[in-house]
């Protein structure tokens, strides 16, 4: 089983490094950061960069479903008929949009430390832990990414007339069904340009996480500069970098418009 | 007292139909009681781990914090606010080269993280040092509150010339007409008409940025100024009392929610002409 899943790894990792946007046989750093600093292999920082692009990328997208997960059950539980459920999403979305997300990431990170060196004591085993700083970096992330998420979908939700869940009922359809068949399609296509908003947001914090050591753009590109004295040209090229996922991922959300939107673009 | 009142005596209400013990309402008590047993296991560290000593040494510490942050954030967004006015109307203009100039401005400071910007005007210029030398203004990039101000400004005048721009587009062509219509100069026109309006749709993603501000403030620790964060995080870099990071964060949250509060007064006061 674990052969297989290296070698499942190591195909992955094949076909990274042959479609890599920065270091791979066709990527920019290699065809034009030759003789450069940016040049990849030991001799540049190109693969360094390259790597913590990687990161950073992986890092929004590993955060991304479990803040919409998270994000649509606090926004069912803010609707709900159930006074204590209503108040406890509100006290959650309240701390976590009003808590700048640098003090939620420390909180997250010496709280997960202290929590798990505190456990591990009672077993009886008393040195020093590490926590990993893409996990902390996760969870604080897609806590605050849920916060905000359920209000995008909370508004998302009252857009939506009563008609539609009664139409739900009236075809004898049970409410997951009628979540699943009639509301969630509808819900996609109201809320998407406010989950736009709220994904490039995520990916500009994911900036943070690089505080707490996480090998990603930032990090990679100041321990760079650090290094070779040429600060401006190093966060010149993080800043590039961001931009170019920002671009990419606005051409994508145009694009996820378009297709939720397909149904009425001929009328 | 009718015939029927006096046949039929007055009766009590039926009682209510119990609720049923549903799962949402299981759901809602647990984690009612998961956020009670946080709040109470707060308060007792505070109460286990006071220490009169800790709180009048870090006490003062936190309160010259919380005045930078605020200091830092009010002058950013006021200078931020003066920029972002020919930032809009360059946005808007018919000129290519203006608009371009401002749309890339723009594009630039709203698409990378603050803290990027932040490093590159900090660690990124003084590798200009001999340069900024002769031009003579060193002293001012040198010092890195006055980095992160210079920073802080040209961040958040991006985004303010963004919502000054959509508020100003959505008030209606006929406002414009009308204005003309009347022989009104340009100049009064938007500034006695057009902006006016443009201000009650801006009101409430004004009140989002400056908020957006007070939570990015928080970066500036990391370049070595001491706001609330950067007290907070040198007071648990002397400590290690975890204790630390909550009271900071209680902080922001009464600052935060305090201002949520004066904006919403602040809005239903200004829009009250449009109640019905």
């Amino acid at each position: 089983m674990s052969g297989l899943f290296a070698a499942l790894f190591s195909v992955f990792g094949w076909i990274g490094s042959i479609i890599d946007p920065l270091c791979g046989p066709v990527g920019v750093f290699r065809w034009f950061g030759s003789g450069t600093l940016l040049a990849c292999g030991d001799v540049g920082w190109g693969d360094e960069i390259a790597y913590g692009f990687l990161v950073t990328a992986s890092l929004a997208i590993a955060t991304l479903p479990v803040g919409l997960v998270v994000g649509f059950f606090i926004a069912l539980a803010k609707q709900s008929n159930e006074k204590s459920l209503r108040l406890t999403a509100n006290i959650y979305t309240t701390i976590f949009r009003g808590l700048p997300e640098l003090l939620t990431l420390f909180i997250v990170y010496y709280g997960m430390q202290i929590l798990v060196q505190q456990f591990l004591a009672t077993l009886g085993y008393e040195g020093p832990v590490e926590i990993n700083a893409f996990v902390a970096g996760m969870i604080a992330l897609g806590v605050v990414f849920s916060a905000y998420c359920s209000e995008v979908l909370l508004s998302a939700f009252k857009a939506i007339p009563h008609g539609q869940y009664e139409a739900g009922d009236a075809l004898g359809f049970h409410r997951g069904k009628t979540m699943r068949l009639i509301i969630l399609p509808q819900l996609v296509r109201i809320a998407l340009p406010g989950l736009g908003n709220l994904w490039m947001a995520l990916l500009k914090d994911t900036a943070l996480v690089s505080v707490v050591g996480l090998p990603d753009i930032l990090r990679q590109t100041g321990v760079a500069a650090r290094v070779t004295k040429h600060a401006f040209e190093f966060f010149g090229i993080a800043c590039i970098l961001f931009l170019i996922l920002a671009m990419v991922s606005s051409i994508v959300f145009s694009a996820l418009e378009r297709w939720t939107k397909r149904a009425e673009m001929s009328r | 007292m009718s015939i029927a009142e006096t046949m039929i005596p007055p009766q009590a209400p039926p009682p209510a139909p119990p609720r049923p013990y549903t799962l949402s309402r299981f759901i809602g008590s647990v984690t009612l009681g998961i956020w009670l047993a946080l709040a109470v296991g707060i308060f007792l560290t505070v109460v286990n781990g006071w220490d009169p000593e800790k709180f009048s040494r870090y006490g003062p510490s936190f309160l010259s914090g919380l005045g930078v942050t605020l200091t830092l954030v009010i002058s950013s967004i006021i200078m931020g606010a003066i920029l972002s006015l020919p930032v809009a109307l360059g946005r808007m203009s018919k000129n290519k080269i203006w608009s371009w100039l401002s749309y890339a401005y723009v594009y630039f400071f709203r698409g990378t993280p603050l803290i990027t910007q932040l490093f590159l005007v900090y660690y990124g210029l003084g590798s200009f040092r001999p340069q900024l030398e002769a031009v003579g203004l060193w002293w001012f990039f040198r010092d890195a509150w006055n980095c992160a101000l210079f920073t802080f400004t040209l961040n958040t005048a991006a985004y303010q010339a963004e919502i000054l721009r959509g508020a100003i587009q959505s008030v209606p062509r006929g406002q414009h007409e009308g204005a003309a219509a009347l022989g009104l100069p340009q100049r009064v026109a938007f500034f006695k008409i057009i902006l006016p309006q443009a201000m009650i749709v801006a009101l409430r993603p004004y009140g989002n940025e400056i908020i957006l501000m007070i939570k990015g403030s928080a970066i500036v620790a990391i370049v070595t100024v001491l706001d609330l964060m950067g007290e907070t995080r040198r007071a648990f870099s002397r400590t290690f009392d975890y204790q630390m990071y909550l009271w900071a964060a209680v902080l922001y949250l009464l600052m935060v929610e305090l201002l949520r509060n004066i904006w919403a007064w602040f809005e239903a006061r200004l829009t009250r002409h449009l109640k019905r």
